[in-house]
């Protein structure tokens, strides 16, 4: 009974969710909008677990003093002081001027950036040394790629300006993303939302139950 | 060209952080794993206390004090976007996921999962087959002869590369003769999505380093 | 050695470098190429362009930092083309990376617009619960943001007086990096509720909204900085994603040189192993 109720409980509400889809009546919107409404705050505890179980084991790294326990205590620390002046500055914490804004501007905003601006340089590093046109099929890819990186910036049309408008890199690139890139994309669309109809409705139904971990 | 260096030190504490982790590239230090493990520290710690403030309390708290108070009446007189009292139904499935730090309670928190999967499992169904089906297969139908040679033959080499990227995904039979022919055609469609998408990925991560280089030099040095 | 082979070995970390430099130095010295705005962007600029002055629109700019130079300068544009149009702004953020980023851009744009906040536009702030948000909203938007961003009671906003739910709306302006974003209010609002739709994408999202572009689910899309420089463009204005297309220009040029290089110094070496 402890995970056959739960599989109900996901049934009832899942196939509830899809008749309110089809279904106006406020017989089953209201239901409807309040499952929605608790999914939300759910998911909103969900988040403060998280956060939680990253310090609980953070916290275990540091007391068992694995190798690399020093920047886990900086990341505690980080951690309880964005909480900590967050909660203390209440409702208006995201208010100009406040503690917690200044950590969002210089602390949390730069080094989410620098992060992915990383991923530049690797782009770059990686075309020099893994891209490999061996075959067809790579080289059509590659193929795509350059008329579509050379045509979507201005010195794709500054280079074949000579050509009529039709032929530039610019026009070439925006038809390759419109036709073939878009038959492909709409074909991998239709596809994947076969797949996601037959799962969701397998979660539903009680068919698919890795959700509920545990053996009892 | 000229340089005002910032004089907030709110501004130096971003430029050096940005610099630790772009130290990353020559090779892995301390001053790298410094900031990286601040910045997940400060993610998390950012994430939650938006949680709360946002939902637990401006849709939780907030509603479930007024409606208990007796503020407009019963605290069973629930409507639509009002639901009062039945808020403790979340709170309560929101607290049960709490219980997976006991290891002997966890199975308490597949309550508050049954819930969450079962509305989103039911909103992506509906959401995939409306949108990204019925209306997809709807905007697959166009005419196949027009007044422009141009729109005819792009018509006519999407509809080919849609039918035969859906052959090569079909794995039921196997892909030889006239199936293995259309099947290898979409593969040669499937690539030039790829080729595109490469394109476009190149782009994107350009764009980040550009943004972080426009702070350092105009923001940071304020070069002009 | 010769120079193929010299290539194949090369530290990365001189690629490393010749990236940097090739974005560095067209931001201090620009080479002001020209930008010609492609269909999808001129699509997005006169979706906007077409609605009607006083009418609300809805803007859910669901983006991080991370995201920031690509769809910053989208949002931007955005809200300046729809004040100049006497258009009622609703901002409403459902990524949890953005709301303090958000609200610093609808505040500067609105400052230097002259526009009243509260009167001619508002910043709801940011909402957990990804898609059930999305068509919570489809019921009522004052129900499910009770609250503006800075706590104030939405209710006693002037421009809110007329908003009930998606109907309200002469357009859904969606600026997104990831999820949630475009892809699930084409799926959970577009298909329901059938507002008009356009979208500001990062450039990895960019091909995959071609399908919904093309059915019509979308009636224009911005893609990454090309697309919000031509869009600048279109509006006469030369912001911040106008600067960095030289600086892109170069860094594709170069990848591309990469991609060549490589593969010719990888041909070099296996002939040179095989003889």
């Amino acid at each position: 009974m402890k995970r056959e109720l739960p599989l109900f409980v996901t049934a009832v509400v899942g196939l509830f969710m899809i008749l309110s889809f089809f279904v106006p009546h406020q017989l089953v919107s209201v239901p409807a909008d309040f499952l929605q409404q608790s999914a939300v705050i759910v998911v909103a505890f969900g988040i403060v677990l998280g956060g939680a179980n990253l310090l609980r084991v953070n916290l275990e790294a540091v007391v068992k003093r694995q190798p690399d326990w020093p920047y886990r205590l900086v990341l505690i620390a980080g951690l309880l002081a964005t909480v900590v002046i967050g909660l203390i500055e209440g409702r208006d914490f995201q208010a100009l001027g406040t503690r917690s804004t200044w950590i969002y501007d210089q602390i949390y905003a730069p080094m989410s950036s620098a992060m992915f601006a990383l991923l530049a340089f690797f782009i770059a590093s990686a075309a020099f040394r893994a891209f490999r046109v061996r075959t067809v099929e790579a080289g059509l890819l590659a193929l795509a790629a350059f008329l579509v990186m050379l045509g979507r910036v201005p010195i794709g049309n500054a280079i074949t300006g000579w050509l009529p408008s039709g032929l530039r890199l610019g026009a070439v690139s925006e038809w390759i993303l419109r036709v073939p890139q878009n038959a492909a994309n709409r074909a991998i669309l239709i596809g994947a939302a076969l797949g996601v109809m037959a799962t969701g409705l397998r979660v539903i139904l009680g068919i698919e139950r890795s959700y509920l971990s545990g053996e009892e | 060209m000229s340089v005002y260096l910032s004089h907030d030190p709110g501004v130096w504490i971003a430029a050096a952080l940005t610099l630790f982790i772009f130290s990353f590239l020559y090779k892995d230090n301390p001053l790298y794993k410094f900031a990286e493990h601040l910045f997940v520290g400060v993610s998390a710690g950012y994430y939650l206390v938006l949680s709360f403030w946002s939902v637990l309390v401006a849709n939780l708290w907030d509603p479930l004090t007024s409606a208990l108070g007796g503020a407009h009446g019963s605290p069973l007189a629930a409507r639509l976007g009002d639901y009062r009292a039945f808020l403790l139904i979340p709170a309560l499935l929101g607290l049960l996921l709490f219980s997976r730090f006991l290891p002997r309670l966890a199975w308490l928190s597949r309550w508050s999962l049954a819930v969450i999967i079962g509305v989103y499992a039911g909103l992506k169904t509906t959401g995939f087959a409306q949108g990204d089906f019925v209306a997809q297969v709807q905007g697959s139908i166009q005419p196949l002869w027009t007044a422009s040679w141009a729109t005819t033959v792009s018509a006519w080499i999407f509809t080919v590369g849609l039918l035969t990227t859906l052959v090569f995904f079909y794995f039921s039979r196997e892909h030889k003769g006239a199936l293995g022919v259309a099947s290898r055609a979409g593969m040669y469609f499937l690539m030039v999505s790829f080729g595109a998408g490469y394109g476009y990925t190149v782009m994107s991560r350009i764009s980040l380093l550009i943004g972080r280089l426009q702070f350092l030099l105009h923001t940071w040095l304020g070069v002009r | 050695m010769s120079a193929l082979d010299r290539l194949a070995r090369l530290d990365r970390r001189w690629i490393f470098l010749v990236t940097g430099l090739l974005v560095l130095i067209p931001l201090l010295w620009p080479l002001n190429l020209p930008l010609t705005p492609a269909p999808p962007v001129r699509a997005y600029h006169d979706a906007i362009a077409s609605v009607p002055p006083g009418s609300h629109v809805l803007v859910s700019a669901d983006f991080d930092p991370a995201a920031r130079p690509e769809l910053e300068p989208m949002l931007r544009t955005t809200l300046r083309q729809l004040l100049q149009r006497r258009c009622k702004v609703v901002v409403v953020v459902l990524y949890q990376g953005g709301p303090l980023l958000v609200d610093q851009i609808v505040r500067d744009v609105a400052a230097a617009q002259g526009a009243v906040y509260g009167r001619d536009l508002v910043n709801l702030g940011f909402k957990a619960g990804n898609e059930a948000v999305m068509v919570l909203m489809g019921q009522s938007i004052p129900n499910t943001f009770p609250r503006d961003q800075s706590g104030a009671d939405v209710r006693t906003l002037p421009v809110m007086r007329d908003v009930r739910n998606y109907s309200s709306f002469r357009l859904l302006v969606s600026i997104a990096t990831g999820y949630p974003g475009t892809k699930e209010y084409v799926q959970q609002v577009q298909g329901r509720f059938h507002i008009p739709i356009v979208a500001g994408v990062t450039a990895v999202t960019a091909p995959t909204m071609y399908p919904y572009l093309q059915s019509g689910q979308l009636r224009g899309l911005l893609g990454g900085m090309a697309g919000a420089a031509e869009y600048e463009r279109l509006m006469n204005e030369r912001g911040a994603a106008s600067r960095g297309m030289d600086a892109q220009s170069l860094a594709h040029v170069f990848v591309a040189l990469c991609i060549v290089l490589g593969n010719l110094a990888q041909r070099a070496r296996a002939r040179r192993e095989e003889g």
